[in-house]
């Protein structure tokens, strides 16, 4: 079970291969789930040309951590994997990263969504945007007020 | 008593404050280090407390040498 933040751009499927392959026997598991999220240059009807993700280092961690635990009780995983970004991000860049694996489909899927909500609920991340196309002057920016409307079962 | 105190984000920058100490007696829980670290603010719709990395209430109790953080609701993902 692995947990990262990287204050540079990753590149989630290098980072994901490269786990699966050192860290998970070929074989040994059926299912991978996985969802990556990255940086729209849109929000709320607003051109956003850059995002300045603040965190709480140390309780950022511990609580990834826990949450990584939480879905370890839940499910049947032989492994989990979450990578977050922190820092200056541009447009296009991704943000998150989780990866779920496990004998079945079932417990892959579900964990992985898991892994997303609490991470969306939980963890202390804040996004502040820029707001505004490149030719205008000056810069306008806004915290995200909240977490996007949220996932419903149906 | 000593409790280090942290705001974060949007909250930080509304109070124009960051990282402090109080040394203080008499602070039961949360709720008084707010009152002490902020000069009795009012406190925005949502803020959210953390003690020594955990998400806590407001009426958790603090010890000495205690870190407490407060921020709004978190938007990572």
């Amino acid at each position: 079970m692995t947990v990262e933040l990287f204050d540079t751009p990753f590149e989630p499927y290098t980072l994901l291969q490269q786990h699966q392959s050192s860290r998970l026997k070929s074989g040994s598991y059926g299912a991978c789930a996985s969802f990556v999220g990255s940086m729209r240059d849109f929000n709320e009807g607003d051109r956003v040309r850059s995002m300045e993700l603040e965190h709480y280092p140390g309780m950022t961690e511990k609580q990834l951590a826990e949450i990584v635990e939480d879905a370890k009780q839940q499910w049947p995983l032989d492994d989990a994997l979450v990578a977050h970004r922190v820092g200056l991000i541009q447009p296009g860049e991704p943000i998150v990263l989780t990866v779920c694996w496990s004998t079945h489909r079932a417990a892959a899927f579900e964990a992985c969504r898991f892994l997303m909500e609490a991470l969306k609920s939980r963890a202390p991340f804040w996004k502040k945007e820029t707001l505004g196309d490149d030719d205008i002057k000056g810069e306008k920016s806004r915290w995200v007020a909240n977490n996007t409307a949220g996932y419903s079962e149906k | 008593m000593t409790i280090s105190v942290k705001f974060f984000a949007g909250l930080r920058e509304t109070l124009d404050l960051s990282n402090t100490h109080l040394d203080a007696d008499g602070i039961r829980n949360a709720h008084d280090v707010w009152v002490q670290a902020t000069d009795n603010a009012p406190v925005p719709e949502n803020t959210l407390c953390a003690i020594n990395l955990d998400h806590i209430e407001w009426d958790h109790p603090v010890t000495d040498g205690d870190e407490v953080a407060f921020f709004p609701p978190v938007t990572g993902g």
